[in-house]
C-alpha cells in the first residue's frame, strides 16, 4: 500500500460487495421469484438490478426477492417500495427494462410509466 | 469485483463452532451449488454475532433474517425457500425477530437495541479472513490517516484526549501508558497485545480475535508509530486455535498489502507482527508475567518498577494494551475523541464488552456504554435468569472481582462505580447467579482457580489463598466455626495488601466480598451446619417424602443400602448410611425424594 489514494479506491471497490449487510434502507425493490417468475425470466432481472444498484452506488436501495405475488401472468414483476410514496409496479421486466427503472426510477426518481401495470389498461 | 445478490452469513466463532456451524456453512456451500445458485449467493464465515444462546446463528441478508439454533437438516429447506423461491422460512427465525408477522430489523431486537458496537462493530458483519471487508469498513484508514497527517505527540494526545482506559481490568489510561514509552530512546521498541484471557467464562478478547482480526492489527501498528516501535507481538493463549487462525492469515493478507512491513504508505514507517502462544496460564495476562513467558522464561511476575514502558520485552521499552482497548483505537482516530466520549461516562468514556453467562437466558457477548446499569444488562439485554428463577448476584471481574447484590442492580457499569461497591469491572467476564447457587461454593470456586494459577513466587498468594481454600473446603463441608470466618477475612485482607502482582492482591475479592453481602450464607454453613441454596452436598440431607408409592425403585438403586421400606409402604433413607450421591432422588419417578 503506497498511499491513503490507494487505500480509498480499494475501499469504495470493496464496499460494494459489503453495503448489501446494511438493512437500514429506505428503498426496496422487490423481484417476485417464484416458480412463475422464474420460468418468465426474473432471474437475469434481479442479477441486473443487483449490479446496477451496485454500480451506481445507490446504497439507499436493497434488492430483495419474493415469493409468488399472485399474477402470475404479468411476471416477471417487480415492485419497488419507497417511503411516503405509493408503491409502484413494474411488469414483464426485462434486463434492458430493469437497466432503464434503475437509472430513471431509483437514481432519477422518475417513474417509468410505460412499464408499470398501470400502463396495461 | 463479483457482486452476489445475497450473503449467507454463518457465525464461525468459537461458540457456534463447537455446535456445528463449520458442517452448517459447508452445507449451504453445496445445496447453493447443487440449485445453481452458486454464482448469486455467496456463503461467509464470521466472527461471533454475540447472542450465543441461540446459536449456531445464520443471517441472511440483503433481508436481514436472524435464522437461531441452526442444524444441518435444516440448511436445504432454507436454500430452497428462501434463497431459491424468496421465501424467508419464518419457522426458523429467532422469535425476538418477528413482530406481528414481520422482521424485526437486527437493531430492534431487545438483545441489541441497547447495546452500541464500537470494539465489536465489525464482529458477525464482515469476513475476518477477507482483508479487503475489513477495508470496505474503513480499515487500515486511521493507520493511513495517523502516518500521512499526524506526528506521534498528537496520535498519542488524541488517544489521551478520548479517555480510553485499559480493558483488560486495571483500567489504566492508554494515552498515559503510550506516553510514558514514547519519550526512551531505544534501539528497538515494542508493542504487544495482551490476548491472555484467562477469567472462566470470559470471551471478549477471543471475539473480537475471532471477528475483526484486522482492527487489532492496525491499532497495534498505530501504536507502533505513536511510541516509535517497529515490531509487534500478540500474546495469545494456544487454546484459543481459531483466533490464532485468523490471526496468521490477516498479518498474512495485510503484509500482501503492504498494510504491514516495511515502508507503509510509503512513509518510511516498519511494523511487523508475530504471534506467540501461551499455554494457558492466567498469571501470563498480568504484564510482566507475560513478558518473562514471551522471552520463553516461566511466566512468574516480577516487581515494578521498572514498568514495561521503561524496560519491558529483553530490557526495551515496551507497551502492552490489551486486545479489546486496541480494537478500539482505529474508531478512536477515524471519528475523534469528542465522538469517542459521546458515550459512557464522565470518567469512563466509551463502551464495554461484557461475557454474559451463568443463570441467564441470553448467554453471550454483549457490548454496552459505560454507566449502563447492571439491571439493564441483566434483565433487558440478557433476559434475566431462566426458568423464573430468582437472581442472586453477579459475579463482574472473574476470579478477581467480587459478588454484586439485588441492591447493587442499579449501579452504573464503570471503573469506580463498580470498584466502590467492592467488585471491579475486570476484563468483563459477568457470570449471573439465582437462588440455586451457595455463595459459599461459589467464593470456594474462584479460590479454587486462583490457587491453581497463582505462579508461587510469593508467599501471601502461594501460602495464603492455599490457606484460604483449606478453610472454605472446612466450612462447606460443615467443620468450619466462627473463628474461621474471621480468620478467613483477616488472611484475605492480609493477601490483599502483600501480594506481588494482581493477581494475588485481587484473589481475595470473591471471598470479601460474598463475606461482605452474604455473611447469613457462611454462618448458615457454620451455625447450622446447613447449606441455604442446596448446593453443599456435605451438608444436604435427602428424605423421602408421603408421595413415596413403595416402587423399591431408589432401594434397590441405593449404592450404600441406605433405603429400607417394603414394597407399597412409604421408604426411609438411613442417614448414617447415605453418601448423598444423589442416585435415589434421580431415579424416583413420582419426584418424592427432596434434598435440604
Amino acid at each position: 500500500m503506497k498511499s491513503l489514494e490507494e487505500l480509498k479506491k480499494l475501499r469504495d471497490e470493496s464496499i460494494k460487495n459489503i453495503e448489501m449487510r446494511n438493512t437500514d434502507k429506505d428503498v426496496r425493490v422487490v423481484v417476485g421469484m417464484a416458480t412463475c417468475g422464474i420460468s418468465a425470466g426474473a432471474r437475469p432481472v434481479l442479477a441486473t438490478f443487483v449490479e446496477e444498484v451496485a454500480k451506481r452506488n445507490l446504497n439507499n436501495v436493497s434488492v430483495v426477492q419474493t415469493g409468488c405475488i399472485g399474477m402470475c401472468t404479468y411476471e416477471p414483476i417487480v415492485e419497488i417500495y419507497a417511503p411516503g410514496k405509493e408503491k409502484v409496479t413494474y411488469i414483464h421486466v426485462d434486463s434492458e427494462k430493469a437497466k432503464r427503472i434503475v437509472s430513471e426510477h431509483l437514481a432519477n426518481n422518475r417513474v417509468v410509466v410505460e412499464y408499470t401495470i398501470g400502463s396495461e389498461n | 469485483m463479483k457482486i452476489f445478490r445475497s450473503h449467507v452469513l454463518v457465525c464461525g466463532g468459537t461458540g457456534c463452532s463447537s455446535s456445528n456451524s463449520a458442517q452448517i456453512r459447508q452445507r449451504f456451500i453445496d445445496k447453493i451449488k447443487e440449485v445453481n445458485l452458486d454464482n448469486e449467493v455467496q456463503v461467509i464465515g464470521t466472527g461471533c454475532f454475540g447472542l450465543c444462546e441461540v446459536g449456531p446463528v445464520v443471517i441472511i441478508y440483503p433481508e436481514g433474517s436472524f435464522y437461531a439454533r441452526m442444524t444441518v437438516d435444516r440448511v436445504d429447506e432454507i436454500v430452497e425457500e428462501h434463497l431459491l423461491k424468496g421465501r424467508i422460512v419464518k419457522k426458523y427465525l429467532y422469535d425476538e425477530s418477528i413482530k406481528d408477522e414481520k422482521l424485526k430489523a437486527l437493531s430492534e431486537v431487545d438483545f441489541y437495541s441497547k447495546q452500541k458496537r464500537v470494539a465489536l462493530r465489525n464482529c458477525g458483519l464482515i469476513n475476518p479472513e477477507n482483508i479487503n471487508e475489513y477495508i470496505a469498513r474503513d480499515g487500515y484508514m486511521a493507520l493511513g490517516k495517523v502516518l500521512t497527517e499526524m506526528t506521534p505527540d498528537e496520535v498519542i494526545k488524541l488517544v489521551k484526549d478520548s479517555g480510553l482506559k485499559g480493558r483488560g481490568g486495571a483500567g489504566f489510561s492508554t494515552g498515559m501508558k503510550w506516553s510514558f514509552a514514547a519519550p526512551n530512546k531505544a534501539d528497538q521498541k515494542y508493542i504487544i497485545c495482551n490476548a491472555d484471557e484467562g477469567d472462566p467464562g470470559a470471551f471478549m478478547d477471543r471475539s473480537v480475535l475471532e471477528g475483526d482480526p484486522h482492527a487489532v492489527l492496525e491499532a497495534m501498528a498505530i501504536a507502533g508509530y505513536a511510541i516509535g516501535a517497529t515490531k509487534g507481538y500478540i500474546y495469545v493463549r494456544a487454546e484459543y486455535p481459531i483466533a490464532v487462525r485468523r490471526l496468521k492469515i490477516a498479518i498474512e493478507q495485510a503484509r500482501e498489502l503492504g498494510l504491514l512491513g516495511k515502508n507503509i504508505f510509503n512513509t518510511g514507517f516498519d511494523f511487523d507482527i508475530e504471534i506467540r502462544l501461551g499455554a494457558g496460564a492466567f498469571v501470563c495476562g498480568e504484564e510482566t508475567a507475560l513478558l518473562q513467558s514471551l522471552e520463553g522464561k516461566r511466566g512468574m511476575s516480577r516487581n515494578k518498577p521498572p514498568f514495561p514502558a521503561n524496560k519491558g520485552l529483553w530490557g526495551k521499552p515496551t507497551v502492552i494494551n490489551n486486545v479489546e482497548t486496541l480494537a478500539n483505537i482505529p474508531q478512536i482516530i477515524l471519528k475523534g475523541p469528542e465522538w469517542f466520549r459521546s458515550f459512557g461516562t464522565e470518567k469512563s468514556p466509551g463502551t464495554k464488552v461484557f461475557a454474559l453467562g451463568g443463570k441467564i437466558n441470553n448467554t453471550g457477548l454483549v457490548e454496552v456504554p459505560m454507566g449502563t446499569t447492571l439491571r439493564e444488562v441483566i434483565y433487558d439485554i440478557g433476559g434475566g435468569c431462566p426458568n423464573g428463577k430468582e437472581f442472586k448476584a453477579v459475579q463482574t471481574g472473574g476470579p478477581s472481582g467480587g459478588c454484586l447484590t439485588t441492591k447493587h442492580l442499579d449501579t452504573p457499569i464503570d471503573y469506580d462505580s463498580l470498584t466502590a461497591a467492592g467488585s471491579m469491572m475486570g476484563s468483563g467476564g459477568m457470570i449471573v447467579m439465582d437462588e440455586d447457587n451457595c455463595m459459599v461454593d461459589i467464593a470456594r470456586f474462584f479460590l479454587d482457580f486462583t490457587v491453581d494459577e497463582s505462579c508461587g513466587k510469593c508467599t501471601p498468594c502461594r501460602e495464603g489463598t492455599k490457606r484460604m481454600l483449606e478453610i472454605l473446603n472446612k466450612i462447606t463441608e460443615g467443620k468450619g466455626t466462627m473463628e474461621d470466618l474471621d480468620n478467613l477475612e483477616k488472611l484475605a485482607i492480609n493477601i490483599k495488601e502483600t501480594s506481588l502482582c494482581g493477581l494475588g492482591q485481587t484473589a481475595p475479592n470473591p471471598v470479601l466480598s460474598t463475606l461482605k453481602y452474604f455473611r447469613d450464607e457462611y454462618e448458615a454453613h457454620v451455625n447450622e451446619k446447613r447449606c441455604p441454596a442446596g448446593v453443599c452436598q456435605s451438608l444436604l440431607k435427602y428424605f423421602i417424602t408421603a408421595d413415596c408409592r413403595g416402587c423399591t425403585k431408589c432401594a434397590r438403586i441405593c449404592p450404600a443400602g441406605a433405603i429400607e421400606g417394603k414394597v407399597k409402604e412409604i421408604h426411609i433413607i438411613n442417614q448414617d448410611k447415605c453418601i448423598k450421591c444423589g442416585a435415589c432422588m434421580d431415579a424416583c419417578t413420582f419426584h418424592a425424594i427432596i434434598k435440604k
